[in-house]
């Protein structure tokens, strides 16, 4: 399964599934993180630091432990649209 | 649309503000105006709409969630008077850190005449994921769209007066930062308290709708929500588990049996538990409004693009923040240390005025030069170090630098088992103690903010750097003075990662918002300086003055050497002469008095006569780590309890002694 961790910059992903609790499932949604959706991985920081992902505008960072709950598809060079 | 350059309410708004950070009971007393509420997510511009037109009260930041406490105003606009109130930012009204529940309870129970939902324009569409949950309170409502400028920026193009009919409710195009279009916002706000306009919420879907009926119909008395009656929402809130409306209502049994049911039969149908099925038809609803109003076009390249690409680089982003906080701390310091003597000879001289009048060795004179020596420390701190120093971070904060240093520093917070956001307690704690534990509200979990709270008060405030500067720095040396810096950090690793190894990890990890990059306004910058300082001016100083006070008396009445000999043990432990115990003691008081207190106690100022090298060390050490100042201990009080409070007085206490001895031990081979 891959996971959102993995992938690397610049590459549009779609959310598969998120595992965790209602906090971590709850914040991400907050923010615009919904099953479904179509993300960009932005940028990654050095040394298995956080992941920064744009979506709808705006840019989220992701710690990578909580990205390694983050499944999603394969990564494409442009977005798909649903 | 029409553009206001100037407001006409700005002069008038200056005047009676009531600022009801500590006054909570009190909100619902004064029934007479109406009460406006700013309700919307961190970062849509809520609180520099506020500020706009309150003046000097509100704090906005771009950092996500911190305006914890919410700040309320009395404020004349257009003529008409109301209460003002700026609710901490809230992504959702299901309180998932302090700000979100503080805000939903406020929205819960307190008297509303209208809520102002702020929405940052150019995030349409996951702002109103709020708005639909908003909408089930059923209270009278205005919708502004803010950042309208942004918005554009980022191709995002909204067709305002479609929304405004989709919702049925006003809908108002802000740019808060330039207050266009605010006057209108307030105008179009009172406008529906007049009318006495209701807001209506938006239908789910059709089974989910008949299930949450099903629910309302059955509950018995849904006013003890608050004084609102809202079965609808009681049985949204049930079914999604909330534990506010869980506390109030689930005692019943029968009625616990009653929400099992409904959240079987939503479970079942649509095969995601009850609670996620509440929040896919709030996001559905969300999007469709989104679909049918906004139309996403090019995004204009503005700096804000690139220069991402330099502070959030992988290599060059450390550079800049390692260059960028050694030139910050730096000037403050210089220029901290320009104005801090003239400060102090200032009040020296008045003193040796006052001295005229009162004999030096009369009780009076005594406690006069307890109360003035605590006024001059206060101001000595406050002017030359303080105010620079939080007026330097509410720029990097509203410039929106912090949340990037934060995603820069995570990784390595994570060694000592906290996040990215904890970088803001401890950037703080280089200033002041206080601030920097009242910071710490804007993390979510209780264990990160106790962690948070103990590694923020180790961190050398000014009035510690005065003490490491004046002694260590010139006495040994400049680099001696940074290996003090350099060993306070590794000790806070240390400290930090047995505090984390401790206490289980309840939430896994950083998601945090990066917002735009924005020029701060000078307006907000200012108020959210005064507000941090307030919290200085407010709970350490007269702290300070009291503490200083008690030493003096102390001294006229000589339980200096009482408590000298006390602390003969630890003194001799440490290899210090047994005058400097008193001083020990009363660093409690006011940590930079340590320095002052010790050339008293030593009858020189120029220590070295009488201290060798090691020993101006071991003190230094001492004094840097152990227990934090009074002033401290009570913020610490307040935000984690008095048993943590012990607890970690105790560990810095450990932790000075334990220190200040490996400092013995290096001077003896060293010096």
């Amino acid at each position: 399964m891959l996971t959102l961790d993995q992938i690397p910059t610049e590459k549009y992903v779609k959310i598969k599934n998120v595992e965790g609790g209602t906090w971590v499932k709850q914040r991400l949604q907050n923010l615009g993180i919904h099953v479904g959706e179509s993300i960009f991985v932005k940028r990654s920081a050095i040394l298995g630091g956080p992941i920064l992902v744009t979506i709808n505008n705006s840019d989220v960072a992701i710690g990578r432990g909580m990205a390694r709950k983050i499944a999603v598809s394969e990564p494409e060079h442009e977005p798909k649209y649903k | 649309m029409e553009w206001h350059a100037k407001l006409p309410f700005q002069n008038q708004s200056m005047s009676p503000n009531i600022n009801s950070r500590k006054n909570k009971s009190s909100l619902s007393d004064d029934a007479q105006h109406p009460q406006i509420v700013l309700v919307g997510q961190p970062n849509c511009g809520k609180s520099t709409i506020f500020n706009r037109v309150a003046g000097y009260h509100s704090v906005a930041t771009n950092f996500p969630g911190a305006t914890v406490e919410f700040t309320r105003s009395h404020v004349k606009i257009n003529g008409q008077t109301c209460d003002l109130v700026d609710l901490p930012g809230t992504y959702s009204l299901q309180s998932l850190d302090l700000a979100e529940e503080e805000a939903k309870k406020f929205l819960l129970t307190q008297k509303i005449d209208v809520i102002i939902n702020v929405i940052d324009a150019s995030i349409l569409g996951r702002s109103l994921d709020l708005t639909t949950e908003l909408l089930e309170l059923e209270l009278p409502m205005v919708v502004c769209l803010n950042m309208m400028d942004e918005a554009t920026r980022k191709g995002v193009l909204i067709a305002s007066s479609k929304l405004a009919e989709l919702l049925d409710l006003p809908v108002i195009e802000t740019i808060g930062s330039k207050g266009h279009g605010i006057d209108e916002l307030f105008r179009q706000a009172f406008q529906v308290i007049r009318l006495n306009r209701q807001s209506h919420h938006r239908k789910m879907s059709r089974h989910v709708e008949k299930v949450v009926q099903e629910l309302a119909d059955y509950l018995p008395d849904c006013e003890k929500t608050g004084r609102r009656k809202n079965c609808r929402l009681t049985a949204i809130k049930l079914i999604e588990n909330d534990p506010y409306f869980q506390k109030r209502f689930l005692p019943d049994d029968e009625l616990k049996n009653k929400v099992r049911k409904c959240r079987k039969k939503l479970e079942t149908a649509h095969g995601l538990p009850a609670d996620e099925v509440i929040a896919a038809e709030r996001h559905s609803l969300a999007l469709g409004l989104f679909e049918r109003v906004a139309k996403i076009g090019r995004p204009r390249k503005s700096w804000k693009d690139w220069a991402d690409d330099v502070l959030m680089h992988p290599i060059f982003g450390y550079v800049f923040m390692a260059l960028f906080l050694y030139t910050f701390f730096n000037v403050i310091f210089k220029f901290g240390a320009l104005i801090e003597n003239p400060i102090l000879n200032f009040f020296n001289m008045q003193l040796d005025q006052v001295s005229h009048y009162f004999p030096k060795n009369s009780f009076l004179f005594t406690l006069i030069n307890g109360l003035f020596q605590g006024f001059a420390g206060g101001i000595a701190i406050v002017f030359p170090y303080l105010v620079p120093f939080l007026l330097g971070l509410a720029f990097m904060e509203d410039f929106g630098y912090l949340p990037r240093i934060a995603f820069l520093m995570d990784r390595f917070m994570h060694k000592i088992g906290l996040h990215g956001p904890s970088i803001v307690p401890m950037i703080l704690g280089y200033g002041c103690s206080v601030p920097a534990v009242l910071s710490t509200r804007i993390l979510s979990s209780p264990r990160d903010r106790f962690i948070a709270s103990v590694v923020s008060v180790l961190i050398p405030c000014s009035a510690r750097m005065t003490i490491i500067m004046g002694l260590v720095g010139y006495f040994i040396g400049g680099t001696a003075a940074l290996g003090i810096y350099l060993l306070n950090l590794i000790v806070i690793g240390i400290v930090g990662t047995i505090l984390s190894r401790m206490m289980s990890e309840d939430i896994p990890g950083m998601i945090l918002e990066m917002p735009s990059y924005q020029w701060p306004s000078l307006r907000v910058v200012i108020a959210k300086t005064w507000l941090r300082l307030k919290d200085f001016i407010v709970i350490a100083w007269p702290l300070l003055i009291a503490g200083s006070i008690i030493l003096s008396v102390a001294e006229w009445y000589h339980i200096d050497a009482l408590i000298n000999r006390a602390f003969s043990p630890l003194t001799s432990l440490l290899g210090l002469p047994a005058a400097v115990g008193t001083t020990l003691i009363f660093g409690i008081l006011r940590k930079e008095l340590s320095m002052l207190m010790l050339f008293q106690a030593l009858g020189t100022t120029d220590v070295s006569t009488v201290l060798s090298s090691g020993q101006i060390l071991v003190f230094t050490l001492f004094v840097v780590f152990y227990i934090p100042c009074l002033a401290t201990l009570g913020i610490l009080l307040k935000e984690i309890g008095w048993r943590k409070t012990l607890f970690a007085s105790g560990l810095t206490i450990f932790i000075a002694i334990f220190i200040s001895l490996l400092g013995r031990g290096f001077a003896y081979l060293v010096f």
